[in-house]
């Protein structure tokens, strides 16, 4: 019953019946917990990892058919991945609880497309919600990583002193 | 108090104790001693030398404890800041820390309760953490002057480093901590002048949770793991008040990992080792639910009544009279004047926080242990000790950060964790039991903005200002169920239209609103009543301005100017300079311009427009905003445009139906909401302010909406009267 799942560029034995979600192997089984519960469905994005470098929602993927795939989750990217730190440094996240799903796209939109245009964004991105609305921001900080101009809106100067 | 809670303090009390505390927290006003103490019974105390609010390491590293709980609005980042201030810490080093519960310690100044919410983080904690920070400062001046024999006036602090310049003499906080720490703290330590500010309303204060956030370390309800811990889910019953009347649990427990199945008063509930054997486990049950007291409502049947009653017209329903909430010279006089009509349709909202409800509960005997994102402690702690029979001080809770709330984790009730709390209490032991609620749970459970109508009509002067004003809103009341009954009208449901300056412009007002009962629950969502007021308020003035052939942005000015409006007028002008609201509108583009008071804030909202195959697409939009004293620029343009994108979700998409009861929508696939390529360009611009610092987190949320329905007045000249502007 046991199967293998290559995680992290790690082999991992795992226990879970193969029609479990990779999300809850990862997170209940694994302890990888970066990876968010946010739908079930494929809707949202925040169960977003990759699959031999292709985004994939976790939540609505089996087990059953990834044995010999490579699985990246949040946690391989280190905390100081370019993505990351632009992240960080536009101070994208509100409630954070999509930002692993949010950042495990952009990896993918960036490895395929290193200088992505707004339509190659809109299309990466757009299946990851958020609802704190830090949509701006994450295309900044896509376009920041990627090395490219900053977006055209800064955040305000700080306003004079009364 | 000890004296009325006398002789038990212990945390083995009945349920009998309980009711004779919640009895005494009315009776124990009257002696002076406020609710949070009598909830706060049995609660752990133990703070350093600086007290609750501020923790000094050895390494002189300085972390703040937070009473407000971080679900993204950035307060973490702003109370902190407000503590490194007054105590000149090294704002790269400061780190911020939950509080524990403890009402009457870590109370919301303006709630009396343990709690975050109404965007007053801040603002309630602006004057109590200036004085915790600048006495903990005096504590290292002091024992800094003792130290070198020098006068309390020659000392300096700056970024964690103490100062003697005549003796050249220095050390950091962390080599004078011994000393300061045995310093008495002053009881009315002096605060800084805002003019010496060297923090505070800079782009230094950025938030200290966003490496957390970005490298999935952060930790959420959905996160905790423990030993032992079961996870649990919930057969909850298709329509509002229906309960359990039998049900098989046979398949659920052959599903390996399934642990156990129990009845609790919202359903069943299946526990088992790991998530994915708890869903398994509950689509295996088989439970027949008793729906006779079940409500059975449709949304569009209660929509046409709200109207009827709204018109005047059918019988209201039993005990629920209409309440004036504004009202001003004579309504039955005719005013001679031109009539303008006009009515609102708003829909049932989810909150739809990315982070399904969820909870993490631990019940022994004596003991109970809740570890999630609780919004009101206070409330999550009266609620559990009522379950387990406890003294509400003596449940301990560990506050996480959450993944959105909007309001949701905040009900009197305290739903989910009550429903946590049960299944923990079945379980015993101190075993964890994470409560967790798949996206179906969290969106058909109700507590939704509640479905409003208004009705209005407006008498015009020759000028096409209003003469007259006569306001009726539907709704339901948000505070049913509430420990402290609202006293006369619940001010949440009106307020926006309430002190309007229009309605202060206006002589002749009537005002009223109508707030029937109904079996589906509802709460406070994002802006609270401003989600339909400001929608109201704002749109209808567009329509008059246009009625009476003016722009509308003069046409406000002259109604603010006529209200003493001061604030209003400052942050139109602001938003309407920054916006180019005097030149055209770019090809392709309609503007509409929204202004709105909320939470003490005032915002301004300039939206760029266009149809897109008959659906609004928002480009650009200008907003300003004046919230007192600013302390992050960056976090307040942050909430500017999660704010505007929060609210122009629900405007383009947010609609929850109900067909005789049972909630239609239950998923992302059938509740839309925004996604970023829709997501607006959102530039901020902060109006200067010395006043104390006012809420974010609401303010930029129901301004949105009206802005988009006045630049779409301007392209087609057709008023908007329902939301969403998406039908499904």
């Amino acid at each position: 019953m046991a199967m293998t799942l290559d995680v992290n560029g790690k082999p991992l034995a795992v226990k879970a019946a193969p029609d479990t979600p990779l999300l809850w192997v990862l997170r209940d089984e694994l302890r990888l917990t970066g990876t968010k519960y946010g739908c079930g469905i494929a809707q949202c994005g925040a169960c977003t990892v990759l699959v031999d470098g292709q985004p994939v929602r976790s939540c609505a993927t089996p087990i059953e058919g990834l044995a010999g795939l490579k699985i990246t989750t949040i946690e391989s990217l280190g905390g100081a991945h370019p993505l990351q730190q632009a992240w960080v440094k536009n101070d994208v996240p509100q409630c954070g609880y999509c930002q692993s799903g949010q950042i495990m796209s952009a990896a993918a939109l960036l490895a395929a497309k290193p200088h992505p245009t707004d339509a190659d964004i809109d299309a990466a991105m757009d299946g990851n919600i958020c609802r704190c609305g830090a949509y701006q921001r994450i295309r900044a900080a896509i376009k920041e990583a990627a090395g490219m101009a900053p977006a055209t809106v800064a955040t305000p100067a700080a306003p004079a002193k009364v | 108090m000890n004296k009325i809670l006398s002789p038990r303090e212990t945390l083995g009390a009945t349920r009998r104790d309980l009711v004779v505390g919640a009895t005494l927290v009315g009776g124990a006003l009257l002696v002076g001693c406020g609710p949070a103490d009598l909830l706060s019974v049995g609660a752990k105390e133990n703070f350093g030398a600086f007290g609750p609010f501020i923790k000094i390491g050895a390494d002189g590293a300085v972390t703040v404890i937070s009473k407000h709980i971080e679900f993204g609005q950035g307060n973490h980042a702003g109370l902190a800041a407000i503590v490194a201030e007054e105590l000149d810490a090294d704002w790269t080093k400061v780190k911020v820390e939950q509080a524990p519960a403890i009402a009457k310690v870590y109370a919301n100044t303006g709630m009396g309760v343990q709690g975050t919410g109404g965007s007053s983080a801040i603002s309630n904690s602006w004057t109590q953490l200036r004085q915790a920070g600048a006495g903990a400062k005096a504590m290292f001046v002091e024992a800094a002057a003792n130290k070198w024999n020098a006068p309390v006036g020659e000392i300096t602090v700056k970024d964690s480093v103490v100062s003697h310049a005549k003796s050249g003499k220095s050390a950091t906080f962390a080599q004078l901590l011994p000393e300061a720490g045995k310093v008495t703290p002053p009881k009315t330590p002096t605060l800084k002048d805002p003019k010496t500010f060297t923090l505070i309303g800079t782009d230094r204060v950025r938030r200290k949770d966003s490496q957390a956030k970005s490298d999935g370390t952060a930790r959420f309800t959905q996160d905790v793991q423990m030993p032992d811990m079961l996870t649990a889910m919930v057969a909850h019953p298709p329509r509002f008040g229906a309960k359990v009347a039998s049900f098989d649990a046979a398949e659920a427990r052959k599903v390996p990992g399934v642990v156990e199945v129990y009845q609790i008063p919202t359903g069943v509930a299946v526990v088992a080792e790991n998530t994915w054997a708890a869903r398994k486990g509950r689509e295996a049950l088989k439970v027949t639910w008793d729906e006779s007291g079940a409500e059975k409502v449709s949304s569009d049947k209660l929509a046409a009544n709200y109207r009827q009653w709204a018109a005047g017209k059918g019988t209201l329903p039993e005990k629920t009279p209409w309440q004036p909430f504004e009202t001003k010279g004579d309504a039955a006089k005719k005013v001679e004047g031109t009539i303008f009509e006009t009515s609102y349709d708003f829909p049932f909202l989810a909150h739809a926080a990315m982070e399904p409800m969820n909870c993490v509960a631990q019940v022994g005997v004596g003991k109970a242990k809740l570890t999630f994102g609780s919004q009101i402690p206070t409330v999550d702690q009266l609620n559990t000790a009522k379950i387990v029979g406890m003294l509400p001080g003596a449940v301990e809770i560990e506050t996480l950060f959450a993944g959105g709330s909007f309001g949701r984790r905040a009900n009197f009730q305290s739903d989910y964790v009550a429903e946590c709390v049960e299944i923990a209490k079945k379980v015993g032991k101190m075993r964890p039991v994470k409560l967790v609620w798949t996206r179906e749970d969290d969106m058909t459970a109700g507590y939704f903005r509640p479905l409003t109508h208004h009705a209005l009509k407006i008498t015009l002067d020759k000028e096409g200002y209003p003469l007259a004003w006569r306001h009726r809103i539907v709704t339901q009341t948000l505070m049913k169920g509430s420990p402290i009954p609202a006293k006369g009208l619940d001010e949440t449901t009106v307020e926006g239209a309430k002190g309007s300056p229009y309605l202060k412009a206006t002589p002749v007002v009537d005002a009223q609103a109508l707030l029937p009962d109904l079996g589906v629950p509802v709460l406070w969502w994002r802006s609270v009543g401003a989600t339909h007021t400001a929608f109201v308020m704002e749109h209808t003035i567009d329509q008059l301005a246009r009625k009476a052939g003016k722009d509308p942005v003069a046409y406000r000015r002259a109604l603010y100017e006529k209200a003493g409006a001061t604030r209003h007028l400052a942050v139109l002008n602001l938003a309407a300079e920054k916006a180019g609201w005097d030149q055209p509108a770019p090809a392709g583009w309609s503007r509409g311009v929204a202004v709105h008071e909320s939470f003490g804030t005032l915002v301004a909202q300039v939206a760029e427009v266009q149809l897109v195959d008959g659906q609004p697409k928002v480009g650009r939009v200008v907003t300003a905003v004046e919230c007192g004293t600013p302390i992050s620029p960056d976090q307040i343009a942050a909430q500017m445009e999660g704010g505007i994108c929060y609210g122009l979700s629900a405007a383009l998409f947010g609609q929850v139906t109900l067909k005789d009861g049972v909630v239609e929508q239950t998923n992302f696939d059938t509740y839309r909401v925004l996604r970023n390529s829709e997501a607006p360009t959102v530039e901020t611009y902060i109006v200067p302010s010395g006043n104390a610092p006012s809420g974010i987190g609401e303010p930029g949320t129901p301004v949105i909406a009206p802005a988009v329905a006045n630049a779409l007045l301007a392209l087609n000249g057709q008023a908007t009267t329902s939301l969403p502007f998406v039908k499904a």
